[in-house]
C-alpha cells in the first residue's frame, strides 16, 4: 500500500513537471488513423526520445530521433481503441491522444441464428443476432444496412434489410409451412454467414383411426398421420389407442411407422376407442359387433 | 421495472483493489435494440460483472499477468488484452488504468438473450511505467463498447473496444 502510495505521488510529480514541458509542442500526430492503416507522426527539436503508443488492445515503443518523421507501416496499430502517445526525453515528456477506428470495410460477420431445429409454422420462432468485425476483429460501429434472408427448399424467401447498430443487427422470422432444412443467410457487402435452419412438422392435425375386425380381435389403424401443413409427421411419434369400457379403460402406445400406427386389441361390445398423439384427439369409435 | 431502475440514474461506488479505486457508475436509461425483454436482474448483474472485469484489467496489465483475465474475460477481448500484455512484458513496460467514473449505457440485448452490449463513458488514470519507472499519469475520458456473453455464473467481456467520446 506504502509502496503504490509513493508511486502515485511519484507520478503526479512528473505530470505535473510534464504541464510545463507539454508547452513546447514537440510532437505532431493525427487525432485519429484507421485500424491497420499507415500514418506518420512529427516530432520537433534535436535529440533522442522514447516514443510509447499505449493503450488495452496494444502497445508500441520506440526509440526516435528528434526532428525526424516517424513512420508507421501499415498493420502496425490495428486494434480499435483509445491509446495515448507518450514521448518521453531526458527532460520532457508529452503526450498526445490517439484513437483508432475500425476499418469501414467489414470482413466477418458473428452470426447466432436460433434455434437450430423448429416445427413449421412458427410466427417469429427464428431470431438472428449478427455483430459486424473488421478485418482485425475490430466491431465497426458505423450504421450499415445488413440483409437477412431465410430461404426454404420450396424456394419461399423471407427478406429483411436492417441497419446496424453500434455493430449490431438483428431480427426475427416466420418459420415456413413446409418441411426441411432452410438457408439463414446474414450477409453484408460481400460477406455472408449462413446457418442451416431444420424445420420439423408441426404436432399432428386431424388425426383419425379406422378400426376393422381381424378374427376375434380389433385391428386399430390410423391414417397417414400429418401436421396441419400437410407435413408427415416423423416415424417414431407415439400415437396412444385408449379403450373405455364398463368404466374402466385401457391403453396401447404405438410408434409410427411408414407414417401410420396400428394396434391389434381385444375390444369389448360395446367399448369406446379413441386415439390421440400428445396434445392432439382423434377421433372416437364405438365397437359393435 | 428495468425502465424505471434505469431511469433513476442511479450512482453506486464500485468496489475497487486499491486506496484510492473507488469509481462512480453512472447507469443511464437503456437505449435497447431487440424484441426480447431485459429484466431488471439480468441488466444488473451484466452491469456489476462488467465494472468488475476493470479490477482484472487492471491487476492484469500492471502485473503483465494474463491468467488474471480469466474469471472476467474471454473470446476476443481476452485475446486482444492478453497480447498487450504480452507486448508490455517484452518492451519493460507496465501500465496501470484505474477507473475513476464509469457512465454505462445498455444498448443491445441479442434475441436468444446470449448477449448484451453496453456503452460506457469511463474516466480512469493511466500510469504508464518503463522498466519500472513512472513515465507519466494521464487523466483520460474515453467510450467504451461492451459485449458481455454469459458463462457458467457470470457475465463476461467477449468484446472491450474503445471509441472516440
Amino acid at each position: 500500500m506504502i509502496a503504490r502510495c509513493a508511486l502515485l505521488l511519484g507520478g503526479l510529480v512528473i505530470a505535473m513537471s510534464q504541464l510545463a514541458f507539454a508547452v513546447g509542442g514537440r510532437m505532431s500526430s493525427p487525432k485519429t488513423i484507421e485500424a491497420g492503416s499507415s500514418f506518420s507522426m512529427q516530432i520537433a527539436g534535436s535529440g533522442n526520445a522514447t516514443l510509447f503508443i499505449v493503450g488495452t488492445g496494444q502497445v508500441i515503443k520506440r526509440d526516435v530521433q528528434l526532428g525526424q518523421p516517424i513512420f508507421f507501416a501499415a498493420g502496425s496499430l490495428y486494434n480499435a481503441g483509445h491509446y495515448l502517445a507518450v514521448l518521453s526525453g531526458d527532460s520532457f515528456t508529452e503526450v498526445e491522444s490517439l484513437d483508432v477506428l475500425p476499418a469501414s470495410k467489414p470482413a466477418s460477420l458473428s452470426f447466432l441464428a436460433k434455434p437450430s431445429r423448429l416445427p413449421v409454422g412458427m410466427h417469429a420462432g427464428i431470431t438472428g443476432a449478427v455483430y459486424v468485425f473488421d478485418a482485425y476483429h475490430n466491431l465497426i460501429f458505423e450504421p450499415m444496412p445488413l440483409s437477412f434472408q431465410l430461404s426454404s427448399s420450396t424456394g419461399a424467401v423471407q427478406k429483411r434489410i436492417v441497419s446496424t447498430r453500434y455493430g449490431a443487427a438483428w431480427t426475427e422470422m416466420d418459420s415456413t409451412a413446409q418441411q426441411g432444412m432452410d438457408k439463414f443467410v446474414a450477409r453484408i457487402g460481400e460477406i455472408a454467414s449462413t446457418r442451416i435452419v431444420g424445420q420439423v412438422p408441426g404436432d399432428p392435425c386431424s388425426l383419425k383411426m379406422n378400426a376393422l375386425e381381424s378374427g376375434h380381435q380389433v385391428l386399430l389403424v390410423t391414417d397417414a398421420v400429418r401436421d396441419c401443413n400437410g407435413n408427415a409427421i416423423p416415424d417414431g411419434t407415439i400415437v396412444t389407442f385408449t379403450q373405455t369400457f364398463n368404466g374402466s379403460q385401457s391403453t396401447v402406445d404405438e410408434p409410427l411407422k411408414n407414417g401410420i400406427a396400428q394396434v391389434t386389441i381385444s375390444a369389448h361390445n360395446g367399448a369406446l376407442l379413441s386415439v390421440a398423439s400428445g396434445v392432439v384427439m382423434g377421433n372416437q369409435i364405438r365397437w359393435e359387433k | 421495472m428495468l425502465r424505471l431502475f434505469l431511469i433513476i440514474c442511479t450512482v453506486l461506488t464500485a468496489t475497487s483493489a486499491s486506496l484510492f479505486a473507488q469509481a462512480t457508475v453512472r447507469i443511464e436509461a437503456a437505449n435497447l435494440q431487440g424484441s426480447r425483454p431485459l429484466q431488471e436482474q439480468t441488466g444488473r448483474a451484466a452491469i456489476r460483472d462488467y465494472l468488475q472485469s476493470w479490477q482484472a484489467l487492471t491487476a492484469a496489465l500492471e502485473q503483465n499477468r494474463a491468467d488474471l483475465l480469466d474469471p472476467d474475460f474471454v473470446g476476443s477481448a481476452k485475446d486482444t488484452i492478453s497480447a498487450t500484455i504480452q507486448q508490455q512484458a517484452a518492451l519493460g513496460i507496465s501500465t496501470r488504468y484505474q477507473d475513476r467514473a464509469h457512465d454505462v449505457q445498455l444498448v443491445f440485448y441479442s434475441p436468444e438473450g446470449l448477449s448484451i452490449e453496453m456503452t460506457d463513458n469511463v474516466e480512469y488514470d493511466l500510469q504508464l511505467l518503463d522498466h519500472g519507472r513512472v513515465k507519466t499519469v494521464q487523466h483520460v475520458s474515453a467510450r467504451y463498447v461492451i459485449v458481455v456473453t454469459p458463462a457458467e455464473v457470470r457475465w463476461r467481456v467477449r468484446v472491450f473496444q474503445g471509441t472516440p467520446r
